[in-house]
């Protein structure tokens, strides 16, 4: 599939900006939540501005962006649709929250909105993974482990900015550096049993199926209807060699997992003049390390269509 | 609204014989000249005299080879929308512009209101729908819906554009949901398939395989081979075992 850089960024940093309301939100319920003001300020702005980022840039991807407010509609069947209408629910739970953590407003049912942030917040970030989850025609997406792995990687990266963020304003209690540890190497572990999950994966549909011939043997294709590549090989026929896709698997693991775990053990164990050094190479190898593996999920997923065009077996 | 309706009694779509196409390209030309002013259209093209020209067409037609050895045959393959009963492209669309017609069937997209997000391409495996890059939103066969209804022309032209320019009668149009319809006797007759069905989608149209040679190769090569050339044979006599190799065919 071809990696969409819009979508990438949309999926990337939604799923980040909502992993940190769903720790800012636990912070709150388990009164972890740091005093410094700023730091909440700080908090809520980059979450809210990561969510909002990323969905204005899903809309990059779109033909007719000005007609965007029809994609509310077809929630009864689309998970896309569900998705879009979860993101701006969520909003409505995530600024009660933040009016009450950072301006002192609505703070008696403080711990209500924490709650509500953490379902709606969640429940999105799941919406965004079966969008990628239904289609019947990725195999490589077409996996239960799918969900689980974009709502991990949602909560190491947000575990990653909330620590981050932490350091440079407060002090950084050892169970959210806990936490934050504990979400990374799920998401390693999920990551790593998605990939041998897609290389152990039996294709078993070929040319000869698709073209509704399965007793001919091997059907190969020896003109192609047009010259040039047209929308559905630009758009679904984008495979990256093996060989490459090995090497920016072990990138993914370094820079998402392997650098910020090793961060967080420093954070644990040496003195706190070091942790904004570490909480700022743990974000920005992170971030390095998400683009990395979305850009992988994409170009190594195989379409189905990709039968008619040459690929020998889906 | 993309939730999809009860089945339709009635299920028009097409039958394409695999015996007869000769891969000619007349029905996807003749779709793409009908569509660029029809229902869906224009159907624009990009860079159309540059070095990378490409565009939307609705109908594909591929050639593809079959079978090893001796039994190695071409087959022409035309490519379009299925209409299929179960259209995970039209539940994925997030804003109700793809649609799936209770009356009959069609599968269509409303293209006012398509917000071109391309999720329907990625749901359909039989790489049917294609964007318009001119117009920011998705296209697809439409049955000719334009045609097939439209009582301005002649009774005879009220079908697909593509069955209508098909030179050798390959491809024909009908009511699949009715048992004793032409084509669904066709299908009956040919052992006409469906495509992945393993996919679920339930594709309406269908595919006639191409017929057993009369004359299979491994029957026959005893009486009309020509004689065996060796390395040594000289350049007439080679010709002559190319010749009668050609005209034994």
């Amino acid at each position: 599939m071809h990696p969409a850089y819009s979508v990438i960024f949309f999926t990337t940093a939604s799923g980040a900006g909502y992993g940190l309301l769903v720790w800012l939100g636990l912070a709150e319920l388990l009164g972890e939540m740091p005093s410094n003001w700023w730091f909440r300020f700080m908090a809520f702005g980059l979450a809210t501005g990561l969510v909002v980022a990323g969905l204005l840039s899903s809309t990059f991807h779109l033909g007719r962006p000005e007609r965007a407010l029809n994609a509310f509609s077809q929630w009864r069947s689309s998970w896309l649709s569900r998705e879009g209408v979860l993101a701006v629910a969520t909003f409505i739970p995530v600024a009660l929250f933040g009016l009450a953590s950072v301006f002192g407003l609505f703070v008696d049912a403080a711990d209500l909105w924490a709650v509500l942030t953490i379902i709606f917040a969640l429940l999105t970030v799941w919406c965004t993974s079966m969008i990628y989850n239904s289609l019947t025609t990725i195999r490589a997406w077409n996996d239960q482990i799918v969900p689980p792995v974009y709502i991990a990687l949602a909560l190491a990266t947000g575990g990653i900015l909330f620590c981050g963020l932490t350091t440079l304003m407060d002090n950084l209690g050892a169970g959210a550096i806990w936490a934050a540890l504990v979400a990374i190497i799920a998401g390693w572990i999920l990551k790593v049993l998605y990939w041998s999950r897609l290389d152990g994966r039996k294709l078993t549909l070929t040319t000869a199926d698709a073209i509704g011939l399965p007793k001919l043997g091997r059907v190969r294709p020896i003109e192609s209807p047009h010259s040039q590549a047209n929308f559905v090989m630009r758009e679904m026929g984008y495979t990256v060699g093996r060989r490459h896709a090995d090497r920016l698997r072990t990138y993914t693991v370094i820079g998402l997992f392997v650098i910020p775990a090793l961060c967080c053990l420093a954070l644990l164990a040496l003195p706190t003049g070091f942790a904004p050094l570490f909480g700022l190479i743990a974000i920005l190898s992170a971030a390095a390390g998400v683009l990395t593996e979305r850009w992988l999920f994409f170009a190594e997923a195989q379409h189905v269509v990709s039968l008619y065009y040459g690929a020998e077996a889906a | 609204m993309t939730s999809l309706p009860a089945p339709s009694q009635k299920k028009l779509g097409l039958v394409i014989d695999l015996d007869t196409c000769v891969g000619c390209q007349a029905c996807a030309t003749s779709c793409k000249e009908w569509n660029t002013g029809g229902f869906s259209g224009p159907l624009s093209d990009q860079d159309p005299y540059g070095a990378d020209p490409h565009g939307t067409w609705l109908n594909r037609v591929h050639m593809y080879e079959a079978g090893e050895g001796d039994d190695t045959r071409t087959v022409n393959f035309p490519r379009s929308c299925l209409h299929c009963e179960t259209p995970a492209c039209v539940t994925v669309c997030p804003t109700g512009a793809s649609y799936k017609r209770a009356e009959d069937g069609i599968v269509l997209v409303n293209p006012d209101t398509c917000i071109g997000c391309k999720l329907c391409s990625w749901a359909c495996p039989y790489g049917a729908r294609e964007y318009d890059y001119a117009d920011g939103t998705m296209k697809k066969c439409t049955l000719c819906v334009d045609r097939i209804y439209n009582e301005t022309l002649e009774p005879e032209d009220r079908q697909p554009a593509c069955v209508r320019a098909c030179p050798t009668g390959a491809r024909h149009f009908g009511d699949l949901g009715d048992p004793t319809s032409a084509v669904s006797q066709l299908v009956a007759d040919r052992e006409g398939v469906a495509l992945m069905p393993e996919l679920g989608y339930n594709p309406v149209n269908r595919y006639l395989p191409p017929r057993e040679r009369r004359n299979a190769p491994s029957a026959d090569t005893t009486t009309t081979a020509a004689p065996a050339v060796g390395t040594d044979a000289g350049v007439v006599d080679k010709f002559f075992a190319w010749a009668d190799k050609a005209l034994t065919r």
